[in-house]
């Protein structure tokens, strides 16, 4: 088996096709010949050749030249998406269906639905998107007493940098802060640009996602008081539905979510 | 704001609740100002919670008052009944509305009344909110308006000015069993102002072609509810209704409510134990084959069948109804030919379309596309030895096999999963 070593950045995923190519390794007879893999995971049993990608921004531009040639803009988004899932099973997949991709004669391989690769970027692609939406859904601001509105997160996938537009356009004129907890990364949104933060860890706020009442807006406690008395309120009894509940809203947000604390 | 908020915020939301719409969908609006706030997001929209009962929260679906001068047989805020009574400030509203919106509690605001005076007078108050939301505040995220059944064309034209959706509720299909529950209402005071909105649209539609800034008019178009269960309307009796809707160019969504009896003292509606969960289940499904699947309503229900089968869903009952369709090739057969197979969705449609350009296709691939073979195998083949087909058995047979195994399926668990 041929393995490539890569640094888990994208940048380093297009480095390694460059490199399959220039090792000759794309000319599998079987897929399963070539894999893809971090420096922390252990080696395959049967790696008979090992080489380290270089991740180099000239050689994967030019990788993604060739992608741009071959597949929809649709497509080249769930590539980017999927690989946002953090999801290490998919590193040799994405790399064989880049290769497959650049190799197919006609446009459009993509949606050959019936190859397993192309299957599983669509598949990692919707789950990211998913995860996405659900904070779209489930992100809970707390208005803190300098105006600022924070809210903490715990995404499955590293999707801060997808919704972030979502928020800055509609909450344009407020300043926020969005973290990622599993991460320990954020954005604060002051009205001009997004900056990236990190803040420190050990604040017991940071740990519970609850700012302490001293940091509260004044109003803050009647207005989370006032959306948990809708939500009772809002519910028909007749109809109660635990189940349903949980499947669109799973018990794993429901630590930040105000109705459910 | 203050407790007295609270207190009023929980009656006019449990008045609310039987309303069933809660949808911020079918409008695209970026805010791009950054002196304003909101945008729409179009697509289904967003949920952003899910109460008790399983329904999704998007807006903040809350009545403006619930103090009535009508009678309705149906409404627990009929005039005759001795409840709790409140009525919500246009500020207070307007606050609630933005203080929940900046915390993404909501998408924005579902605003409906009770009749107070007359429907001017209350509709009158209906727009002052919308307005000062969409004027005041800057306030770009949804709004949507119930008009009041019998109010003015001018406030309906005003009002669509800052909705994004408005609704009027036909509630029962048959003008007569209507009137009989509701004498203060007929399907005058529901499709009059139903027809304001719609030349309102159109008449904004005229004029974009011609002016370069014409203000949005009710951009995500109209919706309205039906109650299930309170009368004796069969499902074609509903469904013909919501065809008869879905002809006209700005109805997008008709909603269905399973009839909960409130007012159990009232001798002309039907003792329910429990709200029919399961019918209301299936005339949504019915609901999403006349949109996204090309049945037509008579292929659903019609006088021969006029009850959908509670056991099996519309489709899988077309399908057995008609068994000379079938089997589907599955590597030949066009896209609406395949949307007609039970257990294949537009999703799986459109991937087998696609993937057969490169390979024949066999059950595996059918598998990992999502195809759920369990039901589709009887209607399909692909060149392998596959169950036998409704055609060579008989529907009977098939039926049998479809039926739900475990009798523990409890109808007021079901999770509405309309996917295919
Ligand atoms: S007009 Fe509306 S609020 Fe009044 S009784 Fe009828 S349904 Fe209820």
């Amino acid at each position: 088996m041929n393995t490539l070593i890569f640094d888990g950045t994208w940048d380093g995923m297009l480095s390694a096709v460059f490199e399959a190519y220039t090792r000759r390794w794309h000319l599998w007879n079987d897929e399963n010949d070539i894999a893809l893999l971090r420096p922390d995971a252990p080696r395959p049993l049967f790696a008979d050749n090992v080489a380290d990608v270089t991740t180099d921004p000239e050689r994967s531009k030019r990788v993604w030249k060739a992608l741009e040639q071959k597949m929809e803009r649709a497509a080249l988004s769930a590539l980017t998406v999927s690989f946002l899932s953090e999801d290490t099973t998919m590193d040799t997949p994405t790399l064989r269906f880049i290769i497959k991709v650049i190799e197919s004669r006609q446009k459009g391989f993509e949606r050959n639905f019936a190859d397993n690769d192309a299957l599983a970027i669509v598949r990692t692609a919707k789950q990211v998107r998913y995860d996405a939406h659900r904070l779209l859904q489930f992100i809970r601001f707390q208005k803190a007493a300098d105006g600022t509105y924070f809210a903490m997160t715990d995404p499955r996938h590293n999707v801060l940098p997808m919704i972030l537009d979502h928020f800055t356009d509609r909450f344009a004129d407020q300043h926020f802060i969005i973290y990622d907890h599993r991460r320990g990364y954020g954005y604060f949104y002051d009205g001009t640009e997004p900056r990236l933060i990190t803040l420190p860890a050990n604040l017991n706020h940071m740990a519970t996602g609850w700012l302490p009442d001293e940091m509260l807006a004044p109003d803050e406690r009647l207005f989370r008081r006032l959306w948990q008395t809708y939500f009772k309120a809002i519910a028909i009894k007749e109809r109660t539905n635990p189940r349903k509940q949980r499947a669109d809203m799973p018990v794993r947000y429901w630590r930040y979510l105000t109705e459910k604390n | 704001m203050t407790e007295a908020t609270l207190a009023k915020l929980r009656v006019l939301a449990e008045a609310a609740k039987y309303d069933v719409s809660c949808s911020s969908s079918g409008t695209v609006r970026r805010n791009g100002s950054k002196d304003s706030v909101g945008n729409t997001v179009g697509g289904i929209g967003i949920c952003h919670s899910f109460a008790d009962d399983g329904r999704c929260v998007s807006l903040l679906k809350v009545m403006l008052t619930n103090f009535c001068i009508y009678d309705c047989a149906y409404c627990i805020n009929r005039r005759s009944n001795d409840i709790a009574r409140a009525t919500l400030s246009v500020s207070e509203l307007v606050e609630l509305t933005m203080e929940f919106y900046r915390r993404n509690y909501i998408e924005g605001l579902f605003l409906s009344s009770g009749v107070v005076r007359n429907p001017d007078y209350t509709m009158e108050r209906l727009v002052r909110v919308a307005k000062d939301l969409r004027t005041i505040q800057r306030f770009n995220g949804y709004i949507h308006l119930k008009s009041i059944p019998g109010c003015s064309r001018e406030l309906v034209m005003e009002a669509g000015r800052y909705a994004d959706r408005m609704s009027v509720n036909v509630e029962i299909p048959t003008e007569n069993r209507l009137k009989y529950l509701a004498p203060e209402k007929n399907h005058q005071s529901v499709f009059a102002p139903m027809s304001y909105v719609r030349q309102g649209v159109l008449q904004a539609a005229d004029d974009r072609k011609v002016m370069r800034h014409v203000p949005r008019f009710v951009p995500a178009g109209q919706s309205t509810q039906m109650v299930v269960g309170a009368t004796a309307d069969t499902d074609a009796d509903i469904l013909r209704m919501t065809a008869g809707l879905y002809a006209t160019p700005t109805i997008r969504r008709v909603y269905y409510s399973g009839f909960i009896n409130v007012n159990a003292y009232d001798s002309r509606l039907p003792m329910l134990k429990q709200p029919p969960l399961v019918r209301e289940h299936r005339l949504y499904q019915a609901d999403w084959l006349m949109r996204f699947y090309q049945f037509n309503v008579d292929e659903i229900a019609d006088d021969a069948n006029p009850l959908l089968d509670l056991e099996l869903d519309p489709k899988t009952s077309w399908a057995l109804r008609h068994p000379e369709f079938f089997p589907v090739d599955i590597n030949k057969a066009d896209y609406p030919t395949l949307l007609r197979v039970p257990g294949i969705g537009p999703k799986s449609a459109t991937m087998i379309v696609n993937a057969r350009r490169f390979r024949r296709l066999t059950t595996s691939h059918l598998k990992k596309i999502g195809v759920v073979l369990k039901r589709a195998r009887y209607f399909i083949t692909c060149g392998e030895l596959s169950a036998p087909c409704v055609a060579d058995t008989s529907p009977a047979y098939v039926r049998g096999c479809l039926l739900p195994r475990r009798r523990g399926e409890h109808p007021d668990q079901l999770t509405f999963d309309f996917g295919e």
